[in-house]
């Protein structure tokens, strides 16, 4: 499709103004991917006074891969359900991160969380695991390596399909 | 009577699932594509290419159309006239999960612990006899972005009917976007709480389009497939025409003071099959 626009991560401020919810984004660069268990031990960190790692400036790709097959950096790798992350994004992106990809509606919290700090919710496709996978040049674990496919990891992505779910002014492509 | 040995239909398991994995159950394939040529909007429309590209570049390459390979589910019919002889059926199943599943994501965990068994096992086994020399063999590999979105309700004659249709409906409505819709409505209507939820589970084995040979039966699947389209969720919950592919339901009498309803929600990305193991074939024919 002709009205495809591409980005480069990290993601600027300047750059995430004039993405308005809909828009379908094709992203290069690197980002952080983890899910469940890693949001639930950083945020226990945090707690405790003793943050495990910073995730200022970066987007989180909300992903828990397959294993990789023939010498390719990653297995499939397609978005999970983000709502589960709710629970941990209002602090994250008051705290200095710039994005999230994943799927499916937010609640009101994270949504507000968004539009207060203009960063942005990407929707990548649900179930198009393969395509990502293949996105997906570069990838290693950096922490929580325990958790196996919810470890924390840094990959480096090419062409990577994204639709702006939530905008930086709060509009949601989501009914 | 016939002997078949528990590792012969674990062997069949393990093809099997190494090969769903990698594609998706052709009704639905062929369901998704035609939900492309009918969706009008835009974000919907560009979903349902990316989606369909993406099960044309797993079946190409031979890899995981989702990252999320699900929990094994294994639905059992054995005749009455057949012998399970080697190990015991879920050792065998696990341990041909566990081999399938060493390039598939390992997902399984202990609910309390949340510590992975690294395995993706155990499978969750349902076994029923029935008359034959057959065995049966249903499985399916079960995400659960769209497993979370699943409801069951005991509901009383009161509420009845009209009830059950709304939740069902709602169901889908309140999972939006969350389980990667077009999804695929299983539904378990009467019985007992656990009775619902395995009809919810088995009447996704269904293949899309098929009609269900109960006609009240068929005309409640056809009502509720109507009422979820005219939702507007549409592919990804992008909002758009196609909500559903399919709703397909299983009953069974239940008691007076109650109408369960079970409602099992799965995604566009169908992994399901059915072997059927010929026990006068496949098997070794024995006297007791």
């Amino acid at each position: 499709m002709s009205d495809i626009k591409r980005l480069k991560l990290p993601l600027t401020k300047d750059a995430m103004r004039d993405l308005k919810a809909g828009d379908m984004v094709r992203l290069d660069g690197d980002m952080l991917v983890f899910r469940d268990a890693g949001h639930k031990r950083l945020y226990q960190s945090i707690l405790d006074g003793n943050q495990a790692f910073d995730f200022t400036g970066e987007t989180i790709y909300f992903m828990g891969p397959c294993p990789s097959r023939n010498g390719e950096a990653l297995g499939s790798a397609g978005p999970t359900t983000s709502c589960r992350m709710d629970k941990y994004t209002p602090y994250m992106l008051d705290n200095g991160l710039a994005a999230q990809i994943g799927k499916g509606k937010r609640d009101v919290a994270s949504t507000e969380a968004f539009k207060r700090n203009g960063c942005v919710y990407f929707a990548a496709i649900g179930g198009a695991g393969a395509i990502y996978g293949k996105c997906i040049k570069k990838a290693e674990v950096l922490h929580f390596e325990d958790l196996g496919t919810e470890a924390v990891r840094r990959i480096t992505v090419e062409d990577f399909p994204v639709v702006v779910a939530i905008d930086g002014n709060g509009n949601s492509i989501y009914r | 009577m016939i002997k078949i040995d528990t590792q012969y239909i674990a062997e069949k398991i393990r093809i099997e699932i190494d090969k769903i994995s990698c594609e998706v159950e052709p009704s639905c394939r062929a369901a998704l594509r035609e939900a492309f040529e009918k969706e009008q909007s835009k974000a919907a429309k560009f979903a349902l290419s990316v989606m369909n590209e993406n099960i044309d570049l797993a079946i190409a390459e031979h890899k995981p159309v989702c990252q999320d390979t699900g929990m094994a589910v294994v639905f059992l019919e054995i005749g009455n006239e057949v012998i399970l002889t080697g190990k015991l059926l879920q050792h065998a199943i696990d341990e041909a999960v566990k081999d399938a599943y060493v390039t598939l994501r390992k997902s399984v965990l202990d609910p309390v612990t949340r510590i992975n068994t690294n395995t993706n096992t155990p499978a969750v086994v349902h076994t029923s006899i029935v008359e034959g020399k057959n065995v049966k063999i249903q499985i399916m590999l079960k995400g659960f972005g769209s497993e979370n979105m699943s409801k069951v309700y005991l509901l009383n004659p009161a509420q009845g009917l009209e009830e059950a249709k709304r939740l069902i409906v709602d169901t889908v409505a309140v999972a939006g976007s969350n389980p990667c819709p077009p999804v695929i409505l299983g539904v378990g209507l009467g019985g007992t709480l656990e009775k619902a939820s395995l009809m919810s589970k088995h009447a996704l084995f269904r293949k899309i389009g098929s009609k269900n040979p109960t006609p009240h039966l068929d005309d409640l699947e056809k009502e509720l497939l109507a009422k979820i389209n005219s939702l507007g969720i549409g592919a990804q919950g992008f909002c758009g025409k196609v909500s559903a592919l399919g709703v397909f339901i299983e009953s069974y009498p239940t008691h007076i003071s109650s109408l369960p309803v079970a409602i099992n929600v799965l995604c566009h990305c169908s992994r399901a099959s059915e072997i059927i193991i010929d026990g006068e074939k496949e098997g070794e024919i024995c006297q007791i």
